[in-house]
């Protein structure tokens, strides 16, 4: 059977799998709407999390990032998964004992002000706004290589699936299908790293595969560093970034990652303190399996790729390479007119052109798997895309029903009419997140640091602040968010978008990119937020019990609406 | 058994050791082992890796785990031993 067909029949199977589950678990009640009725086991938490957080990033291009920079691509592999540690041992299980809906709910509530809820809401928009454009491109992006439909086409019919289990099932849909979505993309991954690593190096656990030898016994890594050094690459395991950016851009990316609010909100979906800590070790655990295999990809890809192209004529090139290059994906120029492809780091004398994002996605034809293993790729790169789309949704249309409309607007909302208005607003961001995957502004790529730096600056220390300090008020939280959001979008802003004057690689402050920027700017938020307490007043005894309670996990009850 | 105040007191205080040793090992396997002291492990070889590669590619995040499960063990002891389980 052809690609197509496999693809066609594997999407379908799936597809029609997570609408049956959104209808058997659709939600009747806010709480249900907002945090599936607070009742989900540790253990399903745990992997509806790991799908939710692996979006069409982590599955598509991390390991095609990976790929090409070696170890610099190490940053994102530290970043997104230390960031667990922080969440589970930091906020997790405080957040779920405060037992409430969403982020802002915290910020309003502790901080006992609607300034800093507005502020809240605020970051909470952009950030889930900015991630879910990406979304909706890479549904757009797997439909058009692998179903030959349109682009646009292929990101209507990924709004109306999230639609229809977003709108219908609220938190609760949402996280059922993503218990089957992240089973989906796990299994899509691994298949393909397995077989490579068996042909590559005779290991079928790809995590120790990258570390051994090939059949003359010459360590692959070893091999990579050498073509690489052949060809005037930097060497792979050693990187071209200085040691100080980095650890900034980890640093940034795990804060981040803590300071999410899609992925914050899970934690209050399970029933007690002790099932939060739980559901983030079982989320970490689920999400390593994904993210030890991606730097393996990245080699045995890197390595795979160089031998089949480097020097080869290019009419003996094998199939793959056509097919990508019709897409516009991989190019080839010849610029001596020798024939043959020169794959090379100098930019005057190279003459290929791979997009990063295919590794994956080309990874099993380049290994010559059978046409099923490509179909699921597929499939998985969807089930990727799909879960993450619709937790950011949710989180989007809690932000304009709960915090908005019930907390400020209109407290006297009834329950059915706060339901009605969560969701007429997931539909309203459905469609405003296909809009921008039909019509993708330039500054997506650019936006998603933008996410992370934003959350780490804002969020992350007035949580963090909130638990730990009894002594933190809403003066100092504001006044730290509102410097830390402003300095990362000043900073953004100037050396992304040439706002302010612009600049370029060499008037980065200190050699300090914009990506590790999120941690500068989380320090400012933290040192201003403690500056300005000490000369305000203390908070309202209520709100001091409130800290002491949230500190002692017993008695958490179940997820309140007041 | 001491009075409700002071046992919270007690708790929140071997919390928080508890927090400042599973992060300083956080720190020490991503920042230190993984960036900060990368080339001069990379002298090192674990099989085919450089010691700093396995880091920061592999060995941070198996380590990232096994702290959440320490975390996890740890505190279930502490909220039976302060009677705060439910």
């Amino acid at each position: 059977m052809s690609i197509q067909i496999w693809t066609w029949i594997l999407v379908g199977i799936t597809f029609t799998l997570y609408i049956g589950i959104a209808i058997w678990s659709r939600a009747g009640s806010t709480k249900e709407f907002y945090v599936a009725g607070g009742g989900v086991s540790p253990l399903a938490n745990g992997l509806a999390t790991a799908a939710d957080w692996m979006s069409a990033a982590s599955f598509i291009s991390m390991a095609g990032l990976i790929s090409f920079n070696g170890y610099d691509g190490s940053v994102y592999l530290m970043g997104w998964t230390g960031g667990y540690v922080l969440l589970a041992l930091l906020l997790a299980p405080y957040l779920r004992k405060f037992g409430k809906f969403t982020v802002p709910d915290f910020i309003g509530d502790r901080y006992y002000s609607n300034v800093a809820r507005s502020v809240a809401v605020f970051c909470a928009l952009l950030v889930s706004f900015t991630y879910v454009a990406g979304q909706m491109r890479g549904v757009g992006l797997v439909f058009s290589r692998f179903l030959e439909v349109d682009i646009n086409t292929g990101v209507i019919i990924g709004m109306i699936i999230v639609l229809f289990y977003a709108v219908l099932g609220g938190m609760k849909g949402i996280t059922y299908t993503q218990v089957a979505q992240y089973c989906v993309l796990i299994f899509a991954f691994m298949v393909p790293a397995i077989f490579i690593s068996i042909q590559m190096t005779g290991n079928p656990i790809p995590q120790l595969g990258f570390g051994g030898a090939d059949e003359s016994g010459v360590y692959l890594l070893d091999k990579l560093d050498g073509l690489h050094k052949e060809l005037g690459f930097a060497e792979y395991t050693s990187g071209s970034k200085t040691t100080l950016d980095v650890f900034l851009i980890t640093a940034a990316l795990m804060v981040g990652t803590a300071g999410l609010p899609h992925v914050i909100v899970r934690f209050f979906t399970v029933k007690k303190v002790a099932d939060a800590r739980k559901s983030a070790g079982w989320a970490l655990l689920f999400i390593a399996i994904l993210y030890t295999t991606a730097p393996a990809i990245a080699v045995f890809s890197r390595t795979n790729l160089i031998e089949t192209v480097s020097n080869k004529d290019y009419e003996t090139l094998p199939k793959w390479f056509s097919n990508w290059e019709k897409t516009g994906l991989i190019t080839f120029e010849d610029k001596n007119n020798d024939g043959k492809v020169q794959y090379l780091a100098d930019p005057k004398m190279n003459e290929l052109i791979v997009d990063k994002d295919i590794m994956v996605l080309a990874n099993p034809e380049i290994a010559q798997l059978p046409n099923w293993v490509i179909a699921l790729v597929a499939a998985g790169g969807l089930a990727a895309a799909l879960s993450t789309a619709a937790g950011l949704l949710l989180v989007i249309s809690a932000s304009v029903s709960h915090d908005l409309i019930k907390k400020m607007i209109n407290p006297k909302i009834s329950e059915k009419g706060e339901l009605i208005a969560a969701r007429l607003s997931a539909v309203v961001a459905v469609c405003v997140a296909g809009y921008f995957g039909i019509n993708p502004p330039d500054f997506v790529a650019a936006t998603v640091a933008l996410a992370f730096g934003l959350a780490a600056a804002s969020f992350f220390p007035a949580i963090v602040l909130g638990i730990f300090s009894k002594r933190m008020n809403k003066e100092g939280a504001i006044a730290g968010m509102i410097v830390g959001i402003l300095s990362m979008l000043f900073y953004m802003l100037k050396f992304k978008f040439d706002w302010f004057g612009g600049g370029t690689k060499e008037d980065w402050w200190f050699g300090i990119s914009p990506e590790g920027f999120g941690t500068v700017a989380m320090f400012a938020n933290f040192a201003i937020a403690i500056l300005i307490s000490k000369f305000t007043p203390k908070p309202p005894t209520e709100v001091q019990e409130i800290v002491e309670n949230i500190r002692i996990p017993s008695g958490a009850g179940e997820a309140q609406n007041h | 058994m001491q009075s409700t105040p002071n046992k919270k007191k007690q708790y929140w205080k071997k919390n928080l050791k508890y927090l400042s040793i599973l992060l300083s090992i956080w720190f020490l396997v991503s920042f230190v082992f993984g960036i900060i002291l990368v080339d001069e492990l990379n002298s090192i070889r674990l099989g085919g890796f450089k010691l700093g590669f396995w880091f920061a590619q592999q060995g941070s995040i198996y380590v990232f785990v096994i702290l959440i499960f320490v975390y996890i063990k740890l505190m279930n002891k502490l909220d039976n031993e302060f009677e705060f389980n439910e």
